[in-house]
């Protein structure tokens, strides 16, 4: 018999686990989040999709047992918002990864968030490329080192849900792997609202960024996260020098703007009306 | 794996460990409250003197799924 809890038996496929990502990921610790949050909804199994691009992260939607899609690279976001206009009942779950998302899919994530389509996008961002060796990716941090910035990375980094916000998205959010209850709630949250929400979730990757720029163990890099992650009231009381190093965990934003499948409904009920008006005309 | 709480009667809860999938990368010994486990030859498992409280927190880090606490006690 298979040891395993309540939660991973009812929500994951068991016979796909133990999963291959490397000892101390937090991908692991993110993707039962996001199971819980859909636990926690209680959501019909038959109702929720999970669709994925490709990346370490997106092995998620092996695993997780639901209606599930895995996409190629970058276009996770396209074939989400094909799905929610097609079925808007459904509820369409985007996991994907700080490169897929924001480099690759960068374009994609910016007008998803524009329209303000109904899906959920819940970024693993482990500041690098994982899957395919350690290449540095759009967050990570300037000065910092990857196997393509053998002498220092010189970009900025994007603030993922700073980006999606300004672009339009009606809720954004930040968990870790470490926070896991505010990252549960952050999820929870991002799925019961009416808009495009985005979740980016901060994951110790220990193999790859945290070796290449000697940032420990999975443990340490937990214990940073844990030190530096703090919530929004209290961020509001630092000072600007202590605010440097720290981030909020979660809501970042949320406003009610109307939701893209709702007006397509709207446009398609007006012209109805109107075709029928010639008809009888 | 009987704890505190199961011996006295409060709860039927007890603290389930899988070494199959454990990877050892001793998130769960970390941050555990109770500084109840240890990492044994790369595998997590329980110390000597129980002092598990059944928080579940090693529950929620664990990547690998392979520590949880479970109510049905099976």
């Amino acid at each position: 018999m298979i040891k395993t809890s309540d939660l991973v038996f009812r929500t994951m496929r068991i016979d796909h686990l133990p999963h291959i990502w490397c000892p101390g990921c937090g991908n692991g610790i993110l993707m039962r989040d996001v199971a819980a949050a859909i636990d926690n909804l209680k959501l019909r199994q038959e109702k929720v999709v999970i669709v994925s691009g490709i990346g370490c992260s997106s092995r998620a939607a092996g695993y997780l047992d639901f209606n599930t899609i895995h996409t190629t690279h970058g276009r996770a976001i396209p074939f989400a918002t094909g799905i929610k206009l097609a079925s808007p009942e459904l509820e369409v779950i985007v996991i994907t990864g700080d490169g897929d998302c924001t480099a690759i899919g960068g374009n994609h994530l910016i007008h998803a968030a524009r329209r303000n389509i109904e899906i959920t996008v819940i970024v693993f961002n482990n500041n690098i490329y994982g899957m395919t060796g350690g290449q540095y990716s759009p967050t990570t941090p300037a000065g910092e080192w990857g196997t393509t910035a053998p002498y220092g990375n010189i970009d900025r980094q994007f603030d993922i849900p700073q980006l999606a916000a300004d672009a339009g998205a009606s809720y954004t959010a930040r968990g870790t792997a470490y926070h896991t209850q505010q990252t549960i709630k952050a999820i929870q949250d991002g799925i019961a609202h009416p808009g495009f929400s985005l979740i980016d979730c901060y994951s110790p990757c220990p193999t790859y960024y945290g070796r290449k720029n000697k940032k420990g163990s999975a443990v340490d890099m937990m214990k940073y996260q844990r030190d530096h992650g703090v919530p929004a009231e209290q961020y509001a009381k630092l000072s600007d020098e202590e605010k440097t190093d720290k981030f909020i965990v979660g809501k970042l934003s949320q406003n009610e703007y109307p939701g893209y499948t709702q007006l397509y409904q709207q446009l398609i009920e007006r012209s109805q009306e109107r075709s029928q008006k010639k008809v009888y005309l | 794996m009987l704890c505190g709480n199961y011996e006295k009667g409060l709860m039927e809860k007890i603290l389930v460990l899988n070494p199959d999938w454990c990877k050892g990368c001793g998130i769960c010994a970390a941050f555990c409250p109770k500084d109840a486990l240890e990492m044994i030859q790369g595998k997590v498992s329980l110390k000597e003197n129980n002092q598990c409280i059944l928080c579940g927190l090693c529950e929620q880090r664990c990547p690998d799924y392979a520590i949880f606490v479970s109510d049905s006690g099976k």
